[in-house]
């Protein structure tokens, strides 16, 4: 295939599209392991959870609770759906991930990977492994927009727009405003903090909280695109970690920078040789690793 | 280091006696017990359409012949080979040395298929393939014990590419999963699309498990063929489709023909999006009495109707069952030979028989999504469009590699 401007640019349009679903499932690692020190394996897992939190909000919900007209529409699962993960995060951290703080990540990476597990093994065990249609798109989003060098759909346009908007309002909130230098100075030395009448568990589990809420969001986002299956986390999530790694542990904006710019060139391997479009972004990441074990925006200690 | 050495040497000491007890069985049942083994992918991307549904289907089978044959019991168990040949091989293995597994039936995944059926050559020991598709189990990789029973990348291909190419659709790109299944599909249909007059203008390979198709479909858009091919299945397939309606490509007058495609594809994709599709089936729940009787008694042990691997694996237990009590042993060599001689004629092959290289060929039919408003149900989906006779839908025997045809 030749690479004339309009292929190249139709790719790195698509590419984009996936980036900003790294860019949100890394953005919410980074949080996590920034402040809890948690390698949350289970975050795929929870993408595919809001996931379903939205199709069987708009399916079963109705039935469930005696009006069957009833059917939770896109709008408000795009807010449902995170609120309900995030309170299971929430009960996931208070009951389970807070025992093992004092111990190694080790401890805590074995925990969310056993959790990820159980979780899309029972979803496995009832439901359709290749996928249920989510039919509640709104009819607003459907249709394409002429962007000159393709036709790109609504829809997507508007994935990429929203999940820029809320990866920098979390960069934000985090490193600009006086709740996020609590956040961070909580993880730096949370007994000072708490000092100062800050309640540092509470802090904590808030935060892991709004990190898998930010799964739940990208798992709506991503319901009218892809099939919403049991394994659908589990295809995403390895290439999330090669991404946080890439970026830099815990490092918001490198998470979110790096989530964007891989997708590109996942896009742009697509059309150069198709079959390396699986392995190139761990390819990318033994170079940095071999380079600049931090990560691209990770500081060195 | 030491206990390494001793588990080495338990562990050749006990091949050493299975393989020792299976030459000195000749007559009747070895070991006292007929164990079938159920390999096949349980929990990934094909476990819906296989999965515990291949097994539930194996259990039925065996609760139907009674339960024993010749006066000894028959055992079924299942694994998850989780798609990794490796896995799979492993598994087989140690069915076939240390469970007395005699016959391994599902194998879904080429690539495990051609794995444990390698295995099964070696050890002598059975395996009927409901699952996968690629024509190689039947050429370069056959052995004298394996039989391939449902459908594959010839049948798929021939049936599907023939009567879209007669429909006009003469220019083709594909999208192909890129491994053997994949590739061997691409390769049959291709050839079935030559022969009617078509052309391939190109093909992209794509990962197993892409997410994402878009750049494929663009890449496939601007080739400006008529008919872009899904070489792929499961999630894959449904994503392509889905996808595909998104950028409006079915619109611009290019048509997605899916190669392989399952019931649990469709409702996947939902018969608002997959109307109108058409493709190669090698059962159908919904095709006369029969189908429909076991059906329904199917659905209620799981809940869901079978696919054609998974009243395949019914059909296959079933007809080793009745070798097993024709041939009075669990031979596997009688048990072949019976096999291969006899009819195989039930509610899921109509004409069967198992040739010289392992394949049992039976009626294929050509199928196509109801509209709608057509179904009735939430199980009624497709319409038989043709069906095609078992010796017209398989590779003609003389065009088989495999070293078992005389030729």
């Amino acid at each position: 295939m030749e690479l004339s401007f309009q292929t190249v640019m139709s790719q790195v349009m698509l590419g984009l599209n996936n980036g900003v679903f790294y860019a949100i499932l890394s953005l919410g690692l980074a949080v996590i392991f920034g402040l809890l020190n948690i390698v949350n394996f289970a975050h795929g897992a929870l993408y595919m959870l809001g996931a379903y939190v939205a199709l069987l909000g708009f399916t079963s919900l109705g039935p469930l609770i005696g009006m069957p007209d009833f059917h939770l529409n896109y709008w408000a699962a795009l807010i449902v759906a995170p609120l309900v993960v995030g309170a299971v995060g929430i009960v996931i951290e208070k009951t389970m991930l807070s025992r093992l703080y004092k111990f190694d990540h080790l401890y805590g990476l074995l925990l969310t990977f056993g959790l990820a597990l159980i979780i899309q093994g029972v979803f496995t065990n009832f439901f359709n492994v290749s996928g249920d249609p989510y039919e509640a798109k709104p009819e607003i989003l459907n249709g394409a927009v002429n962007l000159g060098f393709m036709m790109f759909p609504k829809y997507r346009l508007w994935v990429i727009c929203i999940s820029l908007v809320v990866c920098f309002a979390t960069w934000f909130v985090i490193e600009r405003t006086k709740l996020g230098s609590f956040l961070r100075a909580g993880t730096e030395n949370p007994e000072l903090v708490k000092a100062f009448g800050v309640n540092v568990p509470l802090m904590i589990t808030l935060t892991y909280g709004y990190g898998v809420a930010l799964a739940a969001f990208a798992g709506v986002l991503a319901a009218p695109i892809y099939s919403v299956s049991p394994v659908m986390g589990s295809e995403m999530i390895i290439t999330v970690f090669a991404v946080v790694v890439i970026g830099g542990m815990g490092s918001i904006m490198g998470s979110i920078v790096t989530g964007l710019l891989l997708g590109m060139v996942e896009g742009f391997t697509k059309v150069v040789y198709a079959p390396a479009s699986s392995t190139v972004i761990f390819l990318i990441m033994v170079v940095v690793l071999l380079v600049k074990p931090a990560g691209l925006f990770g500081r060195e200690s | 280091m030491k206990n390494l050495f001793s588990k080495v040497a338990l562990s050749m000491a006990v091949v050493a006696m299975t393989s020792g007890m299976a030459g000195a069985a000749a007559k009747g049942i070895s070991d006292n017990v007929v164990k079938i083994g159920v390999l096949t992918d349980m929990s990934g991307v094909y476990s819906t359409l296989g999965g515990k549904g291949t097994q539930v289907g194996v259990e039925m089978a065996v609760k139907d012949f009674g339960g024993t044959v010749l006066g000894k019991p028959i055992q079924v168990i299942g694994a998850d080979h989780q798609n990794k040949a490796d896995i799979a091989s492993a598994k087989a293995r140690e069915w076939f040395d240390n469970e007395k597994v005699d016959m391994i039936t599902g194998l879904l995944n080429s690539g495990c298929a051609l794995a444990v059926q390698k295995l099964g050559g070696e050890k002598k020991r059975i395996t009927m393939n409901t699952g996968a598709a690629s024509t190689e189990l039947t050429n370069k990789a056959c052995t004298p014990y394996s039989i391939h029973y449902v459908y594959d990348t010839y049948a798929l291909g021939k049936v599907t590419g023939q009567a879209v190419v007669q429909h006009g659709g003469k220019s083709w790109f594909f999208l192909t999963a890129d491994y053997a299944f994949g590739q061997s599909l691409e390769e049959n249909t291709t050839k079935f699309v030559k022969a009617g007059g078509g052309k391939v203008l190109g093909s992209v390979r794509h990962p197993l498990s892409t997410a994402d198709f878009s750049s494929y479909l663009l890449q496939a858009q601007s080739s400006g063929a008529q008919i872009i091919g899904l070489a792929n299945a499961g999630g894959d397939t449904t994503n392509a489709i889905k996808q595909a309606r998104e950028f409006g490509i079915d619109k611009k007058g290019q048509t997605l023909v899916g190669l392989l495609i399952f019931d649990t594809d469709i409702k996947s994709l939902g018969l608002s999006v997959a109307q109108g599709m058409q493709f190669t089936s090698g059962f159908y729940w919904d095709r006369d009495k029969a189908t429909r009787d076991f059906a329904q008694r199917y659905y209620k042990i799981h809940k869901a109707m079978p696919t054609m691997d998974q009243a395949g694996a019914y059909s296959a237990t079933m007809n080793y069952l009745k070798a097993i009590k024709a041939a009075g042993t669990d031979d596997p060599d009688e048990v072949m030979a019976k096999l291969k001689s006899m009819d195989i004629s039930d509610f899921f092959a109509v004409n069967g028989k198992i040739r010289a290289d392992g394949r049992m060929i039976h009626d294929m039919y050509l199928m196509e999504v109801k509209k709608p408003a057509e179904s009735k149900g939430e199980w009624d989906l497709l319409k038989i469009v043709k069906t095609v006779p078992a010796a017209e839908a398989f590779m003609p025997l003389s065009e088989s590699t495999c070293s078992q045809v005389k030729k």
